[in-house]
């Protein structure tokens, strides 16, 4: 077949280039409302995904992971004490009141973890070290707050809660979900930071013996220690995401600007293929009026459209690994997973074939009889 | 001798409103194998309407149309193609070149709808080219080429579905004098020499000298119809012609 489809393509640049930027530009705006959903979705999720705990054990009716309720730690040793527990530490996750060197107050989230543990600790560490925190007043938090805290470097003490807290490291993009910022220490730092009595907890965090099985451990401890939840780290994490990303509204909003990216995208690239499509009509007149078969005419329209796919495929991603990248120093993080990659590859092969289909119907009702008008 | 297209009681009106516009009233034809007819008449007699009829484009509201003695007044929109692939060429005012393609390109895309690929289909195409006088503008794109090399391209782009009949809409109309005689003078080999039945919509008087046949409509009726009396003598150059005559007879698709 003589290449009609890709010098169609490339005969008119002008045309081509506002073709494919239609194309970027769906992709990129589906790419950043889609990894924005995702971005929002994670770091809500956040501490639990990254506590490396297979069980949390909390009060009941925890909808998730900010709105703990204390209870006493003696249940501790009780869940120690059930076979097929390998490790179990206490962790606080809280809301408490930080306080600028300009004597304003932030709302920030401390995260207690036992420093001996493998469990609960911040991820992603640029400076200093977790054993740093063993010190009665340290704390870790993320270089993203430093402006909104006040903080700039290192040594430096501020006031949480009115007690003294002193900056020993920071983590690199560990974004909270809500205004406020998590600040890393050790338990017994936030238990002085929240306020909390000496001998209760927020949650126990549990990881299972080498072998053991998650559901059996999980059923033990649900029976055997008495006015907690039992959740799994996957349950939590759900919870939690669909407590801030659905029960809140946030999320909602959110989705539906990916959605309405989805809607204005598919718009984009169905004018400006459809626009391809009838700059070239009386083309496909003529080949209906040689005797081409509507299938043959189709083939030219999808093969234009994949073509165009493709290429504003590679590019779209180019620009929009960009955004992601450029995203990684803001407030908001823009997350590509691999398989929104290969997801957005068929998406944007779809949108251009399926808004090649409309300009399709067009082109079936086509009277081949254009081909006589001067 | 059986008629390459025999059109009788041919009806067609087109739906505008309530009552439909008529622009065919009942038309009997038939062209012959080996003859030239050119169709005359005023601006909405009929005659684009009639050939495209003829060509299988359009459906006639009533009456009927055969094609190499098969029914074809009948026939579905998703079957007319294949009567226009395998029966009939078309050559247009306007060339409809593929503006993308290069002349041979053009011509390989008829050869490709009959099922021609690859080489075979190139060498096909540079022969076809070398009929009408253009084998050295095989890589050449249309807007490169002037208007007579154009509707040549068109020509060539036609037999290359080796077509029993091969229709054109004002073939000249966008030529000069020469070139138009030049094309003319090709249409008339293809009927004279080759046997196709040839049928030309013309407003030109300066090309009815090449007809066989002179076909009158006026309100979508055939008002006259008369045999040439004489065929001009050629002005173009043998170089050119000869290869058309060369070729005589021997367009088929193997």
């Amino acid at each position: 077949m003589p290449p009609l489809a890709r010098r169609n393509l490339f005969h008119d640049k002008v045309r081509l280039t506002v073709t494919l930027t239609g194309i970027v530009f769906a992709v990129v705006l589906i790419v950043v409302e889609l990894g924005l959903f995702v971005g929002f979705t994670s770091t809500t999720s956040g501490l639990v995904d990254h506590s490396g705990a297979d069980l949390w054990v909390a009060s009941k009716n925890v909808p998730y992971i900010e709105q703990g309720v204390a209870f006493s730690e003696r249940r501790l040793n009780q869940v120690r004490a059930i076979p097929g527990v390998g490790e179990a530490e206490k962790y606080i996750a809280h809301w408490t009141q930080w306080k600028r060197p300009d004597g304003s107050e932030e709302s920030v989230q401390i995260v207690g973890f036992n420093v001996d543990s493998a469990m609960g600790q911040p991820w992603n560490l640029v400076q200093g070290r977790i054993e740093d925190l063993k010190t009665p007043d340290a704390i870790i938090l993320d270089e993203l707050y430093k402006q909104k805290l006040g903080v700039t470097g290192v040594g430096e003490v501020f006031e949480i809660h009115g007690r003294r807290a002193r900056v020993v490291g920071f983590t690199h993009g560990i974004r909270s979900f809500t205004t406020s910022p998590y600040v890393f220490t050790s338990f017994k730092n936030a238990q002085d930071f929240v306020g909390l009595r000496e001998d209760q907890t927020y949650f126990l965090l549990v990881k299972l013996a080498p072998g053991a099985d998650l559901e059996t451990v999980r059923s033990a401890l649900g029976s055997q220690v008495k006015d907690v939840e039992v959740l799994t780290s996957h349950e939590f994490s759900r919870m939690t995401q669909i407590y801030w990303m659905f029960t809140t509204g946030a999320g909602v909003a959110v989705l539906l600007a990916a959605g309405l990216g989805l809607i204005v995208g598919f718009v984009v690239v169905a004018q400006t293929i459809y626009a391809t499509t009838m700059d070239h009509l009386r083309e496909f007149g003529t080949l209906k009026a040689m005797g081409a078969a509507n299938s043959y005419v189709y083939k030219v329209i999808i093969q234009q459209a994949a073509m165009s796919a493709v290429m504003g495929y590679v590019l779209g991603m180019a620009v929009s690994a960009f955004v992601v990248r450029a995203s990684q120093h803001g407030g908001a993080a823009i997350l590509m997973p691999w398989q929104m990659a290969v997801g957005m590859f068929f998406l944007t092969l779809a949108m251009c074939v399926g808004a090649a289909l409309v300009s399709i119907n067009k082109v079936t009702r086509l009277d081949p009889a254009i081909v006589f008008k001067g | 001798m059986q008629p390459a297209i025999a059109v009788r009681a041919v009806e067609k009106t087109y739906a505008e409103g309530i009552a439909g516009v008529p622009a065919l009233r009942g038309v009997d034809l038939d062209v012959h194998p080996g003859e030239l007819v050119m169709l005359m008449g005023p601006s909405g007699s009929g005659k684009t309407t009639l050939l495209s009829i003829m060509g299988c484009i359009l459906s006639p509201t009533s009456g009927s149309v055969r094609i190499a003695d098969k029914e074809v007044g009948n026939l579905s929109e998703k079957q007319l193609p294949a009567i226009r692939l395998e029966h009939i060429g078309f050559v247009f005012q306007g060339f409809n070149l593929f503006p993308t393609l290069t002349a041979g390109e053009n011509v390989e895309l008829m050869l490709d709808l009959k099922g021609i690929r690859g080489e075979r289909a190139k060498l096909r195409s540079l022969e076809l080219l070398e009929q009408v006088g253009l084998a050295e503008k095989y890589g050449t794109f249309p807007s490169d080429l002037s208007g007579g090399q154009k509707q040549r391209v068109a020509i060539a782009r036609a037999l290359a579905g080796d077509p029993q009949i091969v229709l054109a809409d004002e073939p000249t109309a966008a030529l000069d004098s020469q070139t138009g005689r030049t094309v003319m003078e090709m249409m008339a080999h293809l009927a004279h020499e080759r046997g196709r039945a040839v049928v030309i919509v013309t407003h030109d008087s300066r090309v009815l000298s090449f007809a066989d046949r002179i076909v009158r409509i006026e309100d979508g009726l055939i008002a006259d119809s008369s045999i040439a009396k004489k065929r001009p003598e050629s002005e173009v150059s043998p170089e050119l012609l000869a290869p058309l005559a060369m070729h005589a007879g021997e367009i088929h698709i193997a």
